[in-house]
This record gives structure tokens, C-alpha cells and sequence, in this order.
């Protein structure tokens, strides 16, 4: 496990006389106390998820009679939590709604992802009447919070036949994710030197033949950081899936039955625990393995805007 | 609906938006090849359809909706939003979005500011970093389930000798010091910064990394020149970091910020907005979907969208200022 790789930027190009500093830097910080504050920050930060980690693995009578913190004196685990929230057949199973994570979250992330890719291209390397306005228009875009759009989007729904189908939740995804991708995407494909465009031009290329030849190729680090986040994003929304899936069986997604269970009288700590721990763990992966396109995103995204 | 039968259809609807690209991107090829210039629209098309019908359609109709009364037929001009600023309840719910916005952003970057440079060039950099940054990766959902755990109360009497066990973290370690444990989620105002606690948790991570980058791209000369005038570690945080990365700082500050405007997932899973701890967001929700009162709802959305655009058209201006 690394930890973010900012070293991605591109002013900290210079990395050899800043290792000096960073060096002195250093020395000048390495007092006792502020390697003591760092580790005592680091250790609250990870205590929270610890102790609910930890839970997940005790017997349902132990979660209920003493904290998770006396599996120290006293380790007693048990799979039994995770069994009760995967088995398919078990009437508290949380597997029909990691299924519908899934089947909501693909799609949710491949149609705006392409879509976007094909908009930003027409934006940075096409010419057409009205181009500066509609741009500047997908970017103030931005701005409006998807609370403001739920309801005439429902009445919508429901006047197409596709309220409460997954093409409702999907189709909400993929409006609401475009204007953030298309000004980011347009980002990147600015920094692309004309050059190379213009010579695929001059070759007789098509602006077709260049999308999928050069510029798919060179926005993969760009399409995989944006895809990322897109999938975090749907991944682990609520407010989209609880208006347009619902709490039904065969809708709703991991967030919106977690939420349901913390709803429940006497909070049932032993499905709770295991069944935040799976839905956090396939994001974890996906963010773990490919977090240094994510950084260079975030990155992107927060400091040009 | 088995698995199997989801599964299908969405294979099914990735085909059909395949089938459909497939289809546009031919007809742009073939009438290129026709010698056909104008054919960005074929590419801008789709996604300027759907934004007009998913964001700029339901918006205007969502203002227009905040003109009416709770059952959507008779118009009552802005008194939905009057309601917003005299109600006794709305006037809590405006309150705690306040709470939030001034509360959360400071400290999320101080706390990522301050580790940012505790572990600037330290042993197990790596390691470290992505501790705090880990929560970024977890939904607010499950992140609101973490932390409820942490606050979770079991009934306790002074009187009585002997009460049940405290299962929440935070309630031992008040026993185990001698005090008496609390129910945290109860208690308003008090309960807003035990939820703001939460989203303090997971932005610090966010803060960290953006500000750690903007710490290692300080150019090497200026931080040279400081530390040969003898400059104390303090002096050189006050007076060349904080500068120095001061436009990026304002970008984390107003990005947590407009999370913290728009926060519900949190709200909602903590406390449902219950206990004085509704915020504009979750006032939204519970006003729209609960209370089924429309026009409420409606108003409460816009005035979330009239809070935000305010902190985006400030970042993206300054942003144009540190560019020159």
C-alpha cells in the first residue's frame, strides 16, 4: 500500500534540489512532538474504522455485551456476520443489493465517461458556431446542486415509463457527471500539442480516425483518474439512488440498505459492521490499485478549477 | 429480480449505448469522407441533450415550483421562502448549515495542513498519508456507520451499580476516565459537531493531499533562502508556506466548503435530521419525499443553489487571478 503519488505534478519536476530542503526541512521538524502529534493524529483518524472492522469479525452476543476493543484480553471471531450479509438465500442478505451496486455503478460510469470524452474532443479541437458559449454553459453547469433537479426529473420518469427501472438511476448518473467531465477532459485535450493534430489532418484523418486513434490512446492516465472518480461517486451516492431506486429489493443499492438498517430499532451492529466493510471494499480496491491516476485527477480538477 | 436477470440487462443497455456511438460515429466517418466539415455537433450532441433535459429544464421548473404552495396548485409568490426565514424549525435548519460551512472547512485544512508538513520528508511518507487519507475512499454512508459506532450510548443510571457495558468508543473511554457517558446524537445544539465530526474525518484527507503537492512544488530556492536567514520552523510556515501555497488553500477551503453545503448522506444516516440536526440538504429531502410539502422543498433547493454559486464564482475568480 503507497500512499498518493503527488510527486505526479508537474512543477515538482525538480526533485533533486528539493530533496535538500526537504531534508533540512526535516531535521528543523523532526522534534519529538511533532512526530508525536503526527502519530497520535494518524492513530485517531484509524481508530473509528478499526474498532468497526473488528466488530464485523466478533459473535453477534459479544458486539452486544462488550466493546470491541476486549478482543484484546478476549479474541473470539467469527465469519458468521459476513456469512448472514452474503448468503443469497438469508432474508437479511445484503447480496441483491451488491448486485444492484454493481449494475447501477457500470454503466453509471461508462456512458458519461464516453460521452464526455466525444464532447470535450468537438470543444478543444473542433470549430463550430456558438462553441465558447456552449462551453462556458457546461461549465457554470456545474453549479447546480442535483437537489434542485430530483423531482421534475421523477415526473420525467415517470412520463417515459422508466421510473423505478435501473435507467432512471443510470440516465440521472450520467447527466449529472457530464459537465464536471467534459470541462476536465476538454483540460486535458488542450494540452495535447496541435502539432500532432494537425499532421493527422494533413494525413487526410478524419476527426473520428483521430478520437480513437490518437486521442483515446494519449487520455487514458486522464479518462482513468475522471473514471475513478465517477465510480466513487456512484459507487457511493445515496441522495440519486434513494430518489430514483428506492428502498426495493430490486433497486437499491448497498448505500441506501445500509441505510436502512441504521434506521432500524436497536441498530443491528453485527449486519451493519460487515455490511459497511463489503460495501467499502471494492471501492477500496479499485481506489488503491489506480490511485495515482486519482491523485493526478483530484489534483487536475482542484487546482486548475 | 434474480442477479442473472440484472446482469442481462446491464449488458443490454451497455450494447444499446454501444449500438448507438457505433451508429453516430459512422455517419460523422462517412460523411467526413464525403468531405463534410461541420460535424461537431454529432459529438456534442448527446451530451448537450442530456444536461438541457437532466440539469437546465429541472432547474428552472424546480424555481418556478418554489412558487407554490406544499400540494404544487396555488401560487404563493416567495412565501415559501419567507417560511425559510421566520419558521422556528427552518431558522435551525439554516443555522446548522452555518455550523457546518464555518466549521468544517477550517479545521479539515488545518488538520491537513499540519500533517501535510509533519510527514513532508519523513520516514514511511507514504504509509502515513494514505492513513489519513483512506476515509476519502469510504461513502459518507459508510463512513456515518463507522462513526455511529464510535458514538453508539447504552443506558446508563449513576444511581444503579451496575449498568450495561458502553460498546461505543468514545463512551468507554468517558467511563474508563471517570465521567458519565453521554448519548452524543441527542443532545442538540451539541449533536451538529459530532456530526460535523465525521465530515471533518473524511475531508482532512482531502485537504492533506491537495496542500502536501502544493508544499513540494514550493520552488527549493525560496525555501533555501529562508533557512540560510536562520528562520524558525514556525516563521518559515507563517511567512513562506502559508504564502506560498495560499491559492490552493483557498481552492480546499471553498471545495470543502460546498461539500458541506450540499452535505446529506451524513445527516441523514447519523440522525435523519432528527434531534435539531437538519441541514438545507436533508431539509430538502425530508420536505419533499417526508412532508410532502413541494413548494418547501422546491425553495429549500433553490436557496441551496443561490448559497453555492456564490463560493464557485469566488474560487473560479481568484483562480483567474493566481493564473496571471
Amino acid at each position: 500500500m503507497s500512499a498518493p503519488d503527488v510527486t505526479l505534478t508537474k512543477k515538482s519536476a525538480a526533485t533533486t534540489p528539493r530533496r535538500s530542503t526537504a531534508a533540512a526541512a526535516k531535521q528543523r521538524l523532526s522534534r519529538p512532538w511533532a512526530s508525536l502529534f503526527a502519530v497520535v493524529l494518524a492513530v485517531l483518524w484509524t481508530i473509528p474504522t478499526l474498532g468497526l472492522l473488528v466488530t464485523s469479525f466478533r459473535p453477534v452476543a459479544d458486539i452486544n455485551s462488550s466493546g470491541w476493543w476486549t478482543v484484546l484480553t478476549d479474541p473470539t471471531f467469527t465469519l458468521e456476520n459476513y456469512r448472514n450479509v452474503l448468503s443469497p438465500d438469508n432474508a437479511q442478505s445484503l447480496a441483491p443489493s451488491i448486485v444492484n451496486s454493481v449494475v447501477i455503478t457500470i454503466p453509471a460510469v461508462v456512458l458519461p465517461m464516453f460521452l464526455a470524452t466525444l464532447a470535450a474532443y468537438a470543444f478543444a479541437w473542433m470549430d463550430f458556431k456558438g462553441k465558447n458559449v456552449l462551453f462556458i454553459a457546461v461549465f457554470a453547469l456545474q453549479v447546480v446542486p442535483i437537489q434542485v433537479t430530483l423531482i421534475p426529473l421523477l415526473s420525467l420518469y415517470a412520463d417515459m415509463d422508466i421510473a423505478g427501472t435501473f435507467w432512471a438511476v443510470w440516465l440521472s448518473h450520467t447527466m449529472f457527471g457530464l459537465p464536471l467531465a467534459v470541462f476536465l477532459l476538454h483540460n486535458f485535450m488542450r494540452e495535447i500539442p496541435a502539432e500532432l493534430i494537425e499532421a493527422a489532418r494533413v494525413d487526410g484523418a478524419g476527426h473520428v480516425v483521430i478520437f480513437f486513434r490518437l486521442m483515446l490512446p494519449m487520455l487514458k492516465p486522464a479518462i482513468a483518474a475522471l473514471g475513478i472518480y465517477q465510480f466513487l461517486w456512484v459507487w457511493n451516492d445515496l441522495l440519486v439512488a434513494l430518489t430514483f431506486a428506492g428502498s426495493s429489493r430490486d433497486l437499491a443499492p448497498m448505500t441506501v440498505s445500509l441505510l436502512n438498517l441504521t434506521g432500524t430499532r436497536g441498530s443491528q451492529w453485527f449486519l451493519l459492521s460487515a455490511g459497511a466493510f463489503v460495501s467499502i471494499i471494492i471501492p477500496a480496491i479499485v481506489f488503491l490499485s489506480l490511485q495515482r491516476y486519482f491523485v493526478r485527477g483530484l489534483l487536475a480538477g482542484s487546482v486548475k478549477g | 429480480m434474480e442477479a442473472a436477470d440484472k446482469l442481462v440487462q446491464m449488458v443490454v443497455a451497455l450494447v444499446a449505448f454501444a449500438a448507438v456511438i457505433g451508429v453516430i460515429l459512422l455517419v460523422v466517418h462517412l460523411l467526413e469522407r464525403r468531405g463534410a466539415r461541420r460535424v461537431a455537433w454529432w459529438f456534442i450532441g448527446p451530451t448537450i441533450l442530456l444536461i438541457v433535459v437532466g440539469l437546465v429544464y429541472p432547474a428552472l421548473h424546480t424555481i418556478w415550483r418554489s412558487l407554490y404552495d406544499a400540494a404544487g396548485t396555488t401560487f404563493i409568490g416567495l412565501g415559501n421562502y419567507a417560511d425559510i426565514f421566520t419558521s422556528d424549525d427552518q431558522l435551525v435548519v439554516l443555522r446548522n448549515t452555518v455550523l457546518w460551512v464555518l466549521v468544517t472547512p477550517f479545521v479539515a485544512t488545518v488538520v491537513g495542513l499540519v500533517y501535510a508538513i509533519l510527514v513532508d520528508g519523513a520516514k514511511g511518507e507514504a504509509a502515513a498519508k494514505a492513513l489519513i487519507f483512506l476515509p476519502m475512499a469510504i461513502s459518507f454512508v459508510g463512513a456515518s456507520i463507522i462513526w455511529k459506532f464510535m458514538y453508539e450510548y447504552r443506558f446508563y443510571d449513576p444511581a444503579v451499580a451496575n449498568n450495561p457495558r458502553q460498546i461505543g468508543f468514545i463512551n468507554q473511554i468517558i467511563v474508563w476516565l471517570g465521567g458519565t457517558p453521554q448519548n452524543f446524537l441527542l443532545n442538540s445544539p451539541l449533536n451538529n459537531f459530532f456530526l460535523i465530526a465525521v465530515m471533518i474525518w473524511i475531508q482532512a484527507g482531502f485537504a492533506m493531499t491537495i496542500l502536501s503537492a502544493a508544499i513540494k512544488a514550493i520552488p527549493a530556492e525560496i525555501t533555501e533562502a529562508a533557512r540560510l536567514d536562520g528562520v524558525s520552523s514556525l516563521e518559515m510556515f507563517r511567512f513562506v508556506t502559508v504564502p506560498s501555497i495560499r491559492p490552493t488553500l483557498i481552492v480546499v477551503l471553498t471545495t470543502i466548503a460546498i461539500g458541506c453545503l450540499k452535505v446529506f448522506d451524513i445527516v441523514r444516516t447519523m440522525t435523519a435530521g432528527r434531534f435539531g440536526t437538519s441541514v438545507v440538504a436533508d431539509e430538502f429531502y425530508t420536505q419533499s419525499f417526508s412532508a410532502g410539502n413541494q413548494g418547501l422543498g422546491a425553495a429549500l433547493a433553490v436557496l441551496l443553489f443561490v448559497l453555492v454559486v456564490p463560493i464557485i464564482v469566488y474560487n473560479v475568480r481568484h483562480l483567474r487571478k493566481a493564473d496571471r
